[in-house]
């Protein structure tokens, strides 16, 4: 399907276990509908999966709440995600205490890992972060043939 | 509960196989690592897992895994990964799980790779 114009689609879920993969089905019945492809679509439910993950873990939201935009354009697919909670200093949510060494390599971290794997999957990332809370805001293009 | 889960065992002479179907996330995980670990505590030091019925697995998940891959080294044992998507295979790569575990296309190629 071909968009004339931008379309939002507006979701908050709470902050409860496997919350994270009901927002990850909506972000694949509208990237389905965008005509991205299976891979993309997974590519896009991994990496918000992961940007929820990092606010249930670290906001340290009082609501509780995760508020998701997903912002339909012609070529890509935009994904807003949002906690009310304290904010982070570092260039990533939980860098100072996510990083867990593996017993095999300390390259090999055991956690950590949420916001490389965003990067790795999405052709965008943006983060804002503050004392009132934190946005990261990611974009998938479509693949051209 | 919007993951319903579930594991299989099946236990060869030399290897096992652990089928895995839903979300992985903590609550598979935990699962799967238990599964995992009673087989290593028996004596089984060679393991695949086939991950075709996963379609989605979250950093935590692949952190279980990760221990699942020390345990096995403590051991001397090995671990072989099939059923990958290839945005699967994409991140464990990133992770460096290749470095310490097979990733194989299908189960026979893992098998063989023991």
């Amino acid at each position: 399907m071909s968009l004339k114009a931008k379309h939002e689609v507006l979701l908050t879920i709470p902050m409860y276990p496997d919350m994270e993969l009901a927002a990850a089905k909506i972000a694949s019945v509208l990237a389905e509908l965008m005509d991205f492809n299976e891979g993309q679509i997974e590519e896009i439910q991994l990496a918000l999966i992961e940007t929820c993950i990092n606010a249930f873990e670290h906001s340290q939201s009082e609501d509780q709440q995760v508020f998701i935009e997903f912002i339909m354009k012609d070529d890509e697919l935009e994904l807003k995600v949002t906690d009310q909670g304290v904010g982070f200093e570092s260039d990533e949510p939980g860098a100072s205490t996510a990083k867990r060494p593996g017993l095999l390599d300390p390259v090999m971290h055991k956690r950590g890992w949420g916001l490389e794997i965003v990067r790795t999957l999405m052709d965008e990332v943006d983060i804002e972060s503050g004392s009132n809370g934190t946005t990261v805001s990611v974009i998938k293009r479509k693949q051209t043939a | 509960m919007l993951n319903k889960f579930d594991i299989q065992i099946r236990d060869e002479q030399d290897y096992a196989v652990i089928d895995t179907e839903g979300y992985l996330n903590d609550a598979l995980g935990e699962a799967l690592s238990a599964k995992a670990h009673g087989l290593i505590q028996e004596g089984r030091t060679k393991l695949v897992i086939n991950l075709e019925k996963t379609a989605l697995i979250n950093s935590i998940g692949i952190s279980i895994l990760i221990e699942i891959i020390e345990a096995l080294d403590e051991r001397e044992g090995t671990l072989n990964f099939c059923g990958l998507s290839a945005t699967q295979e994409r991140t464990f790569r990133m992770m460096a799980i290749a470095k310490y575990a097979g990733i194989f296309p299908d189960e026979q190629a893992a098998i063989e790779n023991l």
